[in-house]
């Protein structure tokens, strides 16, 4: 029986989308524990985001270090289209991912143009200015206090209240349509032609992959998912301060690709998960988690690079190129 | 003179000081890139680590000899740092990249990711995250050179700067080990071919960046007084801009684009707003890629094939 599952999860994103996520959905009713469930529903805007950046670290195989950033423009572009205009969750949530993905295109574009690896540094910049900004533009933004009283969604009538058992819902959702279509991408053209990219970009670029143009849409996409997890946890939080936003959180989300397995959509998922319910278990361990996460990242490059969960290919493609020969006898 | 020319002269020198600490931390990144084509984000934690060992030589003075003489007492801050972060760099090299070499870039630059936060929070840990302060060993003494008033600070800032740029280039340009190490820039098979170590140079272009990065770690908190465990990241940031400014891989062009920065950030927040300060290295950078991406002295351009 279990053969056949396989069999069938193997060629069926959508059974898998089931399967994997399905039972969290009896969570909340198992355990009525808000604070259980707040918990968890963290974790899930954690799998968006890892999710997220997945695109651009295991699809497109460029690192992102100012990924939030894009959380943050995410969150900011809902809560002041809903501050000044009214505009309610549903409009927000597209608004905010297509905002943030038109920062994505801005920043990409120069630094991918030059060297893959100045990304790296270009985002890390940007993660700080997006900071500054939000901090400096008082009038705006409201400086450090941030701003409040943001409105939660609704949904056919029904209004989101502080209770966190929607929120959970909200986010469940988000994430399993979102890792459907993950599915559904890395399988199509574009998905082959970075995994071609990816592998040996001259030889992509020479079967006529357009690399420079499939880069940058999925640096767009990966930016366009984080601001969908800022407007949900915008209207989750109902409040935005830029503080919630630093280095630690983009670190936070790497670490998650990195463990999870980069490239595996799953991996992602499970990186979250793991990062994300540990602090609550290792409370007495909160002065260390950081240096953890360091140590973690560096021992599964060395030891581990595909992850937790990745795959045959992923294993190929980050183990060194050639072994090279020692200098005098070892 | 006018008090518009004496601020802009004061601003300039200020400008010149800060950058010529950024430069010597611009010339590790340019190195390790120049050889094993490495953003070591850890460097700037090797800055930091700098900085703190610095800072520890001057409290172990001022509570077991608080009247030592001021250049034993500098000695001691430089010597210790320096050779503190210079082993911090040979290990960070021999445990998280050595193992690495020939994998996808990728992989290297998130351990050096991983490095970088490991080093930040093991020193918070050490230290506290509280900002800490560096004892006043240098007396407050001002020299008037015509309008712009200098502090004695900014002259040792001024003059180790220099003495250890002039001696690298010296070391680069003249010595047996330098030539290796810019033949393996070049072409690190034709470099391995005529007999150099290429591990031995990947650990010496790691020693001396670390190094100079110390250097400038003492220099940075006797300057502001002040360190703490993110300063790494900052300076870091703004030293690999000045490190693409001048021209990646380029010795001079390290040196000229951190120079360059500090000025081009001290005249921003000078005429400007000081609150902005930290901006203007960003905008640099992306006003760097988006129109000369070879940056000043920088030769090659495109993906090495």
């Amino acid at each position: 029986m279990f053969g056949a599952l396989r069999y069938h999860l193997g060629k069926s994103p959508l059974l898998q989308v089931a399967v994997y996520l399905g039972p969290f959905v009896l969570f909340p009713i198992l355990d009525r524990n808000a604070y259980h469930v707040d918990v968890l529903t963290n974790v899930a805007i954690y799998v968006i985001l890892a999710m997220g950046l997945n695109v651009v670290i295991g699809f497109a195989g460029l690192l992102n270090l100012g990924y939030a950033a894009f959380f943050a423009i995410g969150a900011y572009t809902y809560a002041l289209l809903n501050l000044h205009t009214g505009c309610p969750f549903w409009a927000g949530l597209p608004a905010a991912g297509t905002v943030a993905m038109l920062f994505g295109f801005l920043i990409a574009v120069p630094s991918i143009r030059v060297r893959g690896d100045y990304l790296a540094i270009t985002t890390l910049g940007f993660g700080e200015i997006v900071r500054i900004l939000f901090n400096n533009l008082d009038t705006w933004t409201g400086g450090p206090n941030g701003l409040l009283g943001i409105d939660r969604p609704t949904f056919f009538g029904y209004r989101f209240s502080v209770s966190p058992v929607p929120y959970f819902y909200l986010a469940l959702v988000l994430a399993a349509v979102i890792a459907y279509l993950l599915f559904r991408l890395s399988d199509s053209k574009i998905g082959r032609a970075l995994v071609a990219i990816r592998e040996d970009e001259l030889a992509a670029k020479c079967m006529g992959v357009p690399a420079l143009r499939i880069k940058l849409y999925a640096f767009g996409l990966s930016s366009f998912i984080a601001g969908l997890a800022g407007a949900v946890f915008a209207s989750k939080q109902t409040i935005v301060t830029p503080d919630s936003f630093d280095f630690v959180l983009s670190v936070l989300i790497l670490a998650m690709v990195v463990l999870g397995g980069m490239g595996n959509i799953w991996g992602s998922a499970l990186g979250a998960l793991v990062l994300g319910t540990l602090p609550e278990i290792l409370r007495g361990f909160a002065g260390y988690r950081m240096l953890i996460f360091g140590l973690l990242m560096i021992l599964m490059m060395i030891f581990r690079p595909q992850g937790m969960l990745g795959g045959a290919l992923i294993r190929r493609e980050l183990r060194p190129r050639h072994r090279e020969p020692r200098d005098g006898p070892a | 003179m006018s008090a518009a020319l004496e601020l802009f002269l004061q601003q300039l020198f200020n400008g010149l000081t800060i950058g010529m600490v950024y430069a010597l931390i611009a010339l590790g990144y340019t190195m390790v890139y120049g050889v094993i084509q490495l953003i070591n984000f850890a460097h700037g934690e090797v800055f930091m680590v700098g900085a703190f060992l610095g800072l520890s030589v001057l409290l172990a003075f001022g509570s077991l000899w608080a009247a030592a003489p001021l250049v034993v007492v500098l000695a001691a801050v430089f010597v210790v740092s320096v050779a503190g972060s210079a082993a911090l760099g040979a290990a960070i090299e021999r445990v998280a990249y050595k193992p690495l070499r020939g994998s996808p870039k990728l992989t290297a630059l998130i351990t050096s990711i991983g490095v970088s936060f490991f080093l930040q929070n093991a020193v918070m840990l050490i230290f506290g995250s509280k900002e800490q302060s560096v004892p006043d060993v240098l007396p407050p003494v001002f020299f008037q050179l015509g309008p712009v008033s200098l502090s004695l600070v900014q002259l040792v800032i001024f003059a180790v700067s220099l003495a250890f740029m002039v001696s690298l280039t010296w070391f680069v340009k003249n010595t047996r080990p330098g030539k290796a190490m810019r033949a393996l820039a070049e072409d690190p098979d034709a470099a391995r071919l005529m007999g150099i170590s290429v591990d031995a140079m990947i650990r010496m272009t790691f020693v001396l960046g670390s190094a100079l990065a110390a250097v400038a770690g003492s220099l940075f908190s006797l300057y502001y007084g002040s360190v703490n465990f993110h300063d790494g990241y900052l300076a870091g940031l703004k030293a690999f801009t000045a490190a693409v400014f001048g021209g990646i891989g380029s010795i001079p062009g390290a040196m000229l684009g951190g120079v360059l920065l500090g000025v081009f950030e001290a005249l921003g927040a000078g005429y400007i707003s000081s609150e902005w300060k930290d901006v203007f290295a960003f905008v640099l950078l992306g006003g760097v890629l988006i129109f000369k991406p070879s940056g000043l002295l920088g030769e090659n351009l495109p993906e090495k094939v």
